[in-house]
């Protein structure tokens, strides 16, 4: 383990480093944004937003690429395809009675593919299996600025609100009534859960990071009788499986995005029955 | 005609969710300051749709509503609104002092609570008889103990008027009897408007009772019959004049006033 330990601290292992600062960093506005995305039962939003990020990439890159956009990175585009789907989304439900499940899949399926045509066009190396599954090696000094950021920006008003927010999640029609402007919550909400998904893509990727999204809180939600402790016990939960996932992988030659999901799964299927039971009697 | 001591006031309302199908077609109604009433009426009537319409959360194709003389978005800060339990989420971590301080919110700056909203809300907990239950889990709650603190989140906002969804839905019937005997406190200090489809529930001392089945038509409580209505519903009720204009088509017609001169 010492050994494990030293090995680490070498040169080479500095995106391992950052990948544990990162993950350390992210679990703050994980374990917020991911409370809530159960609680408000968003989840299959939160994949649609995820996989529209795919959108955003392929288009930044055909831009920078073809059009030669420099400025227009992959980070950007992914922001700017999360949010939009997330925002359409929620836009589509707050206005008109569709079905959610449907306009959800079809904004889903229709940013991916549109990203992956303009992938289809863009000439060069392209690591669509590093944004699919997430690859590590691409965390930077840059990538802690920005999670630092994030957890700012998500923190700041989940700690200011609380109330508002408890309120609304528990009764929306409820809190409407008291005043409380819940529609732009609600789009607010969506637009920091696009971006929380955007900034760790880069360590579980696109199709894993729902997962890493939801099980801590899915986990904490089995534990807790208030909303802020299901925050505080998915945050730890996070952090606790993202710096095992990352160093189990590294240690015997995984990647770490299914390592870290396949955990956290575990951990809550084992977490429901010992609630579940204890609930029985 | 807006009368001063009207608390609700319901002119020539016309709603639908489609265009030329209307759920609620030319309604009337008037509630005065100390009335308290119960609105009934077979499922798909119109019932939830009249109570979405009085709260502003849907807007008439025609007509007018005014509550306190101002529009229901204007005056929704004065009114408490119970919901069905069952339309929240069982399994949400809150406790039921949280759910009842929503009651207060927005009093404090960002929302946040003072020392006051805590003893209101513990005050409204008490109120209902169930102070024991405030540090509990709502999710561990009966039906009933659930139903008790959501009026009690209600009772909660101060209101002057009182909309209460199914109150009595889901209740076991020795908490109902206790149940009653609570509204008939807060009766004399606000208007109390109830849903209900338990017919049962109309008996007990309300001064009006709505039916509404597309149609709204209002009976007065009063001197009806006693030895007929006591039969039906095998103990003392308070009666209700009925008219022959009733649209009412609920499943027991008999048990409504239907039919019963």
């Amino acid at each position: 383990m010492i050994a494990f330990l030293r090995e680490l601290m070498q040169p080479e292992w500095m995106f391992l480093r950052y990948a544990l600062l990162v993950g350390a960093l992210a679990s703050l506005s994980l374990g917020v944004i991911g409370t809530m995305v159960v609680t408000r039962r968003i989840s299959s939003l939160a994949g649609a937003s995820a996989h529209a990020a795919l959108g955003g990439v392929g288009v930044a890159l055909f831009l920078q690429r073809v059009c030669m956009w420099t400025g227009f990175t992959p980070m950007l585009g992914a922001v700017i395809g999360a949010m939009a789907a997330a925002l359409l989304v929620g836009v589509i439900n707050l206005c008109a009675k569709e079905r959610e499940d449907t306009i959800i899949n079809v904004v889903w399926a229709l940013f991916m593919s549109v990203g992956l045509l303009f992938l289809a066009r863009t000439p060069g190396a392209i690591d669509l299996q590093g944004y699919l599954f997430g690859n590590i090696v691409l965390l930077d000094r840059s990538a802690i600025w920005r999670t630092m950021v994030l957890d700012v920006v998500v923190l700041a008003p989940t700690v200011l609100f609380y109330n508002n927010i408890l309120a609304m999640s528990f009764d929306a029609t409820f809190a409407e009534l008291r005043g409380i402007r819940v529609k732009i919550f609600y789009l607010g909400l969506l637009a920091l859960t696009a971006l929380t998904i955007v900034l760790l893509i880069d360590v579980v990727g696109i199709i894993l990071v729902i997962a890493l999204l939801t099980l801590p809180a899915a986990t904490a939600g089995c534990f807790t009788r208030h909303l802020w402790s299901m925050m505080i016990l998915s945050s730890i939960l996070s952090w606790v499986f993202v710096t095992a996932g990352l160093l189990v992988s590294s240690r015997y030659e995984f990647p770490a995005g299914p390592m870290i999901v396949v955990l956290a799964g575990v951990v809550y299927v084992v977490g429901l029955a010992v609630s579940s039971r204890r609930k029985a009697r | 005609m807006h009368t001063s001591d009207a608390i609700i006031e319901i002119r020539e309302l016309t709603f639908g969710y489609d265009a030329g199908n209307p759920v609620l077609d030319s309604i009337n109604l008037t509630v005065k300051r100390g009335q308290s009433g119960c609105i009934v009426g077979p499922n798909g009537g119109g019932k939830s749709t009249l109570l979405r319409l009085l709260l502003g959360l849907l807007t008439p194709d025609r007509g007018t509503i005014r509550i306190f003389g101002e529009s229901p978005a204007a005056a929704r800060l004065r009114i408490g609104y119970m919901p069905q339990y069952h339309q929240l989420d069982g399994a949400f971590p809150i406790t039921a002092l949280e759910v009842v301080l929503q009651g207060r919110i927005r009093r404090g700056f960002w929302g946040w609570y003072t020392a006051a909203d805590r003893a209101a809300a513990m005050a409204s907990l008490e109120e209902m008889g169930i102070a024991s239950l405030a540090p509990r889990s709502f999710a561990a709650l009966s039906g009933g103990q659930r139903q008790r603190v959501l009026i009690a989140r209600a009772l909660a906002c101060e209101p002057q008027l009182l909309l209460l969804d199914e109150p009595t839905a889901n209740i076991d019937p020795g908490a109902e009897e206790q149940f009653y005997a609570t509204l008939n406190i807060l009766r004399r200090r606000m208007t109390v408007l109830t849903v209900s489809h338990d017919l049962g529930f109309v008996n007990r001392e309300i001064d009006l009772v709505i039916c509404v089945n597309r149609q709204l038509t209002v009976h007065q409580a009063g001197a009806f019959n006693a030895e007929t209505a006591n039969a039906v519903y095998h103990h003392e009720v308070n009666l209700i004049q009925h008219d022959h204009s009733c649209f009412c088509s609920c499943k027991h017609p008999e048990e409504c006033g239907e039919g019963r001169k």
